[in-house]
């Protein structure tokens, strides 16, 4: 019996390697304005290929 | 690190810093708690005593210890915070890169809202609005200033941009004459209350805006309450229909509805239900940035409610999703596998660095927040930045910096908060608004919970 459900999420440790381009949105520009989270935000690095 | 919780029915493990997420039923849930703490037989027996009359064997329990070992040798459980030395690094790796800029093309207002933290747009100064002249040297300074990154962002922002609307126009007209030649790709948003929008406005702004974010309270009583013109007259009806109208000609491109919330609507649930009504789909509620002292401020007592309304706005979403209606909350939007990676998730905001804010004189600070304090002032779009040393202070600024930070497993979802709202609640950019903390930690668990949701419906499908 499974008792455990792992979803599939962006290793973290592996972004470490080839992450850091800097592509992506600022925080909070372009939206809410007043308060900060990147967990909305997409990844742009093209270059990106680390297992996820 | 692990953070566990209940919601919506579900039972949810996150391991911060693998990023990882976990659904678990009930035993697991305990398993887990315990794993660790003493020794595996322990655990097991313990476990199964609680569990045996529910159907779950002491085998299973045994192979869910060793699911749990697995994943921990995997990194996806009780992973290791190996990331402070590189916290650092991709603001120092940067250096003086600026890739977006919100200019504040008009320092008034058509509207006098009693809640701007703008101070009905002027900033704590004189009105003013930028010239086209100011715009463009702030343009180019982002063009010189931006080094090897592609995408720019810039935010025409007020005060209300559509009463300097042909400054605006110019400015994207001017930008798109150069992008091609520098390699650059503009990409513009519009923040308006509306007040001003015609045919023309929405011609341009969903031809030439990346996002347009529409400003709307929601419910019309609770809008007109602050929300009002000069002469104290709501502006909900006649800026409903022009957002209508916008929005249909958008053609599905990105716009908010930005609303605010405040201590008179801590239910704000009824205003996204507004929004719903009114044929919106991608939503934003804020809460209120303010002095504490303000009547309007959000107190403990509206805490507890505001919690209950997010819960509840999670439980709307998937309802709506099942009836094949969806919409859109800005703060529940994440994505597991494609979000960000792991700098941009301990580096902090960006703002005095990547980012910046441009006044109608042309004069630079670390974000639009921070306009108006002089404390804050960086330089200006000619010289730069000479104020290297509160340059400085929100480039070391990071999530590794506040000590409030260190145990916190939405760490890598906020990436350390807000520096203005840090500096208002603190005095200090690298302190915590720990009001907002409590209710961004809510919205995670409410958006993680969606994920799962939406993961366990398609494993059942």
């Amino acid at each position: 019996m499974k008792m455990i459900k792992t979803l599939k999420t962006r290793n973290l440790c592996e972004s470490a390697k080839n992450g850091g381009c800097g592509e992506c949105q600022t925080s909070c520009q372009s939206a809410c304005k007043t308060s900060c989270g990147i967990a909305n935000q997409q990844c742009e690095n093209a270059s990106s290929k680390e297992s996820k | 690190m692990i953070h566990r919780y209940k919601l919506n029915g579900f039972n949810i493990v996150i391991d911060t810093c693998s990023g990882s997420v976990h659904a678990v039923d009930e035993a697991a849930y305990d398993i887990i708690a315990l794993y660790g703490s003493e020794r595996k037989e322990n655990i097991a027996a313990k476990v199964f005593e609680k569990y045996k009359d529910s159907g779950v064997s002491l085998n299973d329990i045994n192979e869910c210890i060793d699911d749990i070992e697995t994943l921990k040798n995997e990194g996806k459980l009780f992973a290791e915070d190996t990331f402070a030395p590189l916290a650092d690094t991709f603001k120092q790796k940067s250096g003086n890169v600026v890739k977006a800029l919100c200019l504040h093309v008009a320092h008034t207002c058509n509207l006098n809202c009693s809640y701007c933290f703008a101070s009905q747009g002027k900033y704590h100064g004189d009105r003013a609005l930028m010239s086209f002249e100011v715009g463009k040297r702030a343009l180019d300074f982002l063009i010189e200033n931006s080094g090897t990154r592609r995408n720019l962002e810039v935010d025409f922002f007020g005060g209300e941009p559509l009463m300097n609307w042909d400054v605006v126009k110019r400015l994207v007209e001017y930008a798109r004459s150069v992008e091609q030649k520098h390699g650059k790709n503009f990409r513009f948003t519009l923040t308006t209350n509306g007040v001003l929008i015609d045919d023309d406005v929405i011609d341009f702004a969903n031809r030439e805006m990346s996002n347009v974010v529409l400003s709307l309270d929601g419910r019309k009583e609770v809008h007109d309450a602050l929300r009002v013109d000069y002469a104290g007259n709501g502006s909900w009806e006649k800026i409903v229909p022009k957002f209508q109208k916008l929005v249909k000609a958008r053609g599905g491109k990105n716009y908010y509805m930005r609303g605010t919330f405040t201590h008179a609507n801590p239910d704000f649930l009824k205003d996204i239900e507004t929004m719903l009504d009114l044929g919106f789909t991608e939503l934003s509620m804020e809460p209120v940035v303010c002095d504490p002292k303000d009547s309007y401020a959000l107190t403990e007592e509206d805490k507890p409610v505001v919690m209950e309304q997010y819960e509840k706005l999670a439980e709307k979403m998937l309802e709506r999703r099942k009836a094949g209606k969806p919409f859109t909350f800005y703060h529940y939007m994440i994505d597991l596998t494609g979000g960000p990676c792991i700098y941009k998730r301990i580096s902090g905001c960006g703002s005095g660095t990547e980012y910046m804010a441009v006044t109608p004189w042309g004069d630079l600070y670390p974000c639009h927040q921070f306009v108006g304090d002089e404390d804050f002032k960086l330089g200006d779009i000619w010289n730069g930045v000479t104020n290297k040393e509160k340059q400085e202070e929100f480039r070391s600024c990071n999530v590794y910096k506040r000590p409030e930070c260190a145990d916190c497993w939405a760490k890598l979802y906020c990436s350390g908060g807000c520096a203005a709202n840090a500096y208002h609640a603190t005095g200090s950019v690298k302190g915590i608004y720990e009001y907002g903390c409590d209710l961004f930690k809510k919205r995670m668990e409410c958006a993680i919970m969606l994920k799962v949701a939406e993961s366990l419906e398609e494993d059942a499908e």
